[in-house]
């Protein structure tokens, strides 16, 4: 017997875990820039390239099982490795192993002791997202939990000084506690009682429908509060753009994912039966983030702002397959609820390469210029060649164009859609058909936001004439080697997820199994590898691989029509001004031109102020904001509340000691009163 | 001669509640702190006496503690402080008197009432008196609130502390030893804070008056 075969997966994952902490420790202690740039965030890619390898080693064999004596006397932590938590696992070590390797290049002008603490909280982070996807019971769930959203608020609250990411990092820090409070009521109403709260005793207890009900709500809500669910999304657009990119890689890419786990580990795990108006809930949730989500981010001129935006339409997008899941595992349509089940981890692990290699791309854009305001850039594709090459692959990804990773999801999920009709419930085949179309007009505006992203940033001409956000035009450098190493990794993976989905749901089977009982059945014997067909091959298939080929070769035709009919007739002059007789790079479309007509259509969704200038202005002066009308609706609303009341307290303080005795005096009388 | 214990504890505890109506309706700094002292001494002799009925040894140093400190040391420490501080004679605005005389009558009502299961269930000689030692405390209770001298409530809080000894006495004869010594030893504690409190209270406010304490309020 030799130490391999003794060695568990689940004590691989965990000794990353370990390597992670010595890491981050590591860190604290050096605080030199150039040791933990050169070896602390490589060794921590490293790390995560060993826990990819054995969650992938474990995705399809028995659950693993490990008690740590860590915690409480007499309340140890209970660890398993199953298929759910392998895959999410995987998507935490592979998506980090590319931004541990960007962050190698990205923090190398950092100062030190920042960058210790910063390496320490970092990895710390890493670690404790783990935690959550390998934790089996409730305590050390909720530990991890914690730890994960006190690590990324720090992280979040790197740049401290300015008053801004503050107060982003107070409303993140206190929607992630809103939601960990309900999260922790959900486990509390789960244990049914029992006073146990490991998750096995969990699935043991057979709730009644009313509170199996009540935990399933109070689950979406808290989960709901980290990926940010409508009405509760309003700390991502906030603490995105904050938090440096790769941090903000790291949260909206993984972190959000930790959330669509909790909902996965709760509804499909946990809870044994669950009910048809749960998935419809989820799913109109879902529908109507994902819709929220995409409009807001066509109208946003900050291109980190724009990014977190889109990470809301995807965890709708998520969250929609989830919540159709639940709707056909309830009328017990199991190879439906695969279907559905896998478009939505499919989609889970694409946004996780896509958005975080959009989110470094905006990195190196922002070290590149100094400036995030999509207003003030443009013609980047000029200075920045690599980078533009690496960041259309995401962004060609988010948008979700054939052969990419995005366009398999959303397609998987479209097929669930169209071949749901027959479902035991009129009310429900009415909404599908909405559903559908709802989806595809998010689908579609994520086309135009991910057009308008990458044309402002990268296409046409610098807006500022020859001044690039901070910098001059010239002085603008492509990305190193550890950046560009970071975001090959990510695009490669996205190239990869979308040219051989066969390969991937082959994996993914193995997780639909455990939660619905049923895989998706794409069998290479039946179709083979080259053709995905998720049902039947008569309803719909989707080969990517020749898909790519005809792309690669309709172009290379196109390349060589051109160069062939046009070639030496092409004649450069002066071109009719249309009334135009100078132009300038001002002239260009801006990123809220772009987004003026989604603004116009959908007016009523935004809350817009606008200053237009007169006729007769001598300078004059636009400025336009969108705000978001969730906000006023919903939370001032619960902050005047909050006033009221504490207003209405603090007339119960006096500063008369006479009051205040009279306040015990009264109490006691009551009490004495009670007791009796 | 039990008998004739038992009704020397009712009238002890009688005169028990009378002072505390006294206590309640008297306005010279003065004469609350002779009150305050007769009323210790009420105590000591009552405790005196259920000792000696009872058989019961260490509620003799429970009188004799309560004579040394409740009659002796605190009232000489207040006296010195009503000197120092040059309030011996004031005269205290108070609410109503004759209303306040009304909501203590309803107090030792209530307390009576709260009394009467508990005193069933207590197997002393002096089980009928915690009614009064319940009221006396409610009463000091109420003393405090309606006073706006600093001296005044703290004569108050004493007088507090004087019916939850009476009231143990009645129950169970006393509380043991240890948490009687450390009990005498806090009133002496905080009598000494207190004491210096109020010379500090003056010199901020130029008054020990506590209304003013209302400006520390935030706003």
């Amino acid at each position: 017997m030799t130490i391999a075969s003794t060695l568990l997966p689940i004590d691989v994952a965990l000794g990353a875990v370990v390597c992670w902490l010595l890491l981050g420790l590591a860190g604290l202690l050096l605080q030199n820039t150039m040791a933990i740039t050169r070896y602390i965030f490589p060794a921590g890619a490293l790390a995560a390239l060993l826990l990819a390898a054995a969650a992938l080693s474990n995705l399809g064999g028995d659950s693993n099982v490990a008690v740590l004596p860590l915690g409480l006397p007499d309340l140890p932590f209970h660890l398993r490795l199953d298929a759910l938590s392998a895959f999410f696992l995987l998507l935490l070590g592979a998506a980090s192993v590319g931004i541990s390797l960007y962050s190698a290049g990205y923090f190398r002008d950092m100062e030190g002791s920042a960058l210790g603490l910063l390496c320490f909280e970092y990895h710390i982070f890493l670690a404790s997202m783990a935690l959550v996807f390998m934790a089996d019971d409730a305590y050390l769930f909720m530990v991890a939990w914690e730890t994960m959203a006190l690590s990324s608020y720090f992280l979040v609250t790197t740049d401290h000084h300015v008053a801004q990411t503050r107060r982003a990092g107070f409303l993140y820090l206190l929607i992630a506690h809103i939601g960990a409070i309900a999260i922790l009521l959900s486990f509390g109403v789960m244990q049914g009682g029992q006073g146990d709260y490991t998750f096995a005793s969990m699935r043991d207890a057979h709730l009644n429908a009313f509170w199996a009900s009540a935990t399933f709500l109070l689950a979406l809500f808290g989960f709901g509060a980290k990926a940010g669910i409508l009405p509760l999304h309003v700390w991502l657009p906030e603490a995105h753009p904050a938090a440096p990119s790769p941090i903000s890689a790291m949260m909206s890419g993984i972190m959000l994912k930790t959330a669509i786990y909790g909902i996965l580990r709760v509804s499909f795990d946990l809870l044994d039966t669950p009910q048809w108006w749960w998935g419809a809930l989820a799913l109109t949730l879902g529908l109507l983030t994902a819709l929220y989500g995409v409009l807001f981010a066509a109208v946003q001129t900050d291109m980190k702002r724009l990014l977190a935006y889109s990470s809301i339409e995807n965890i709708g997008i998520i969250l929609t397959g989830i919540g159709l899941a639940i709707v056909f595992h309830s009328f017990q349509k199991e190879a439906l609820a695969a279907l559905a089940l896998t478009a939505a981890l499919y989609h889970s692990f694409n946004h996780a390469f896509m958005k975080g290699l959009l989110f470094l791309g905006t990195g190196s854009v922002l070290h590149a210029t100094g400036e995030r305001n999509l207003g003030k850039l443009g013609g980047l594709i000029h200075r920045m060649p690599k980078l533009a090459l690496l960041v259309l692959v995401g962004t060609l990804a988010l948008a979700g164009l054939p052969p990419l990773n995005g366009f398999v999801s959303e397609w998987l999920l479209l097929q669930a859609f169209l071949l749901s009709p027959g479902l035991p419930h009129s009310y429900l085949n009415m909404l599908i058909p909405i559903a559908a179309a709802a989806l595809a007009l998010a689908a579609a505006l994520a086309g135009y936001v991910m057009v308008k992203f990458y044309g402002v940033i990268f296409l046409g001409q610098p807006r500022g004439s020859d001044v690039v956000g901070q910098k001059a035009f010239d002085d603008v450098h492509d990305v190193g080697i550890w950046e560009r190493i970071g975001l090959t990794w990510l695009a490669l993976g996205c190239i990869l997820l979308g040219v051989f989905p066969v390969f991937f749901i082959l994996h993914i089977d193995f997780v639909s199994q455990l939660l619905v009982g049923h895989t998706l059945g794409v069998s290479a014997a039946q179709t083979g590898w080259l053709w995905l067909t998720p049902i039947q091959p008569e309803r719909a298939s989707y080969s990517p691989l020749i898909l790519f080929v005809i792309i690669i070769v309709g172009v290379l035709f196109t390349l060589y029509g051109v160069k062939k009919f046009y070639h030496g007739r092409l004649r450069r002059g002066p071109a009719w001004d249309c009334g135009y007789p100078e132009q300038t790079a001002r002239m260009q479309d801006t990123a809220e031109g772009f987004g003026q007509p989604i603004r116009q259509i959908f007016q009523l969704f935004f809350g817009i102020t606008r200053e237009v200038p007169g006729p007769f202005d001598k300078k004059p002066h636009y400025h336009g904001e969108t705000s978001d009308r969730l906000w006023e609706w919903c939370y001032l609303p619960i902050a005047r509340l909050t006033d009221k009341i504490s207003a209405l307290t603090g007339k119960l303080q006096h500063g008369r000691i006479h009051a205040y005795l009279l306040y015990s005096f009264v109490t006691l009388l009551a009490l004495l009163a009670f007791v009796r | 001669m039990l008998n004739f214990a038992g009704q020397l504890i009712n009238l002890f505890a009688a005169m028990l509640l009378l002072i505390s109506f006294a206590m309640l309706s008297q306005r010279r700094v003065l004469s609350l702190i002779n009150l305050f002292a007769l009323q210790g001494l009420v105590l000591a002799v009552s405790t005196t006496v259920v000792a000696y009925s009872s058989n019961q040894h260490h509620l003799y140093y429970s009188a004799g503690l309560t004579l040394l400190l409740k009659v002796l040391v605190l009232p000489w420490i207040l006296h010195r402080l009503i000197r120092k501080l040059n309030v011996k004679w004031d005269v205290e605005t108070m609410f109503n008197i004759p209303t306040t005389m009304l909501v203590g009558i309803v107090l030792v009502v209530f307390a009576f009432n709260l009394a009467a299961p508990i005193s069933q269930m207590a197997g002393t000689i002096t089980r009928g008196t915690l009614g009064i030692a319940m009221a006396c405390v409610l009463l000091s209770f109420l003393m405090m609130i309606t006073r706006s001298k600093a001296v005044p409530q703290v004569i108050g809080f004493l007088a507090m502390e004087n019916g939850l000894f009476f009231a143990a006495t009645s129950t169970s004869y006393g509380m043991p030893m240890v948490v009687e010594l450390g009990i005498a030893l806090d009133v002496l504690i905080g009598m000494f804070i207190l004491g210096i409190f109020f010379f500090q209270i003056r010199e901020t406010f130029d008054s020990l008056d506590l209304k003013h304490m209302e400006k520390l309020k935030e706003d």
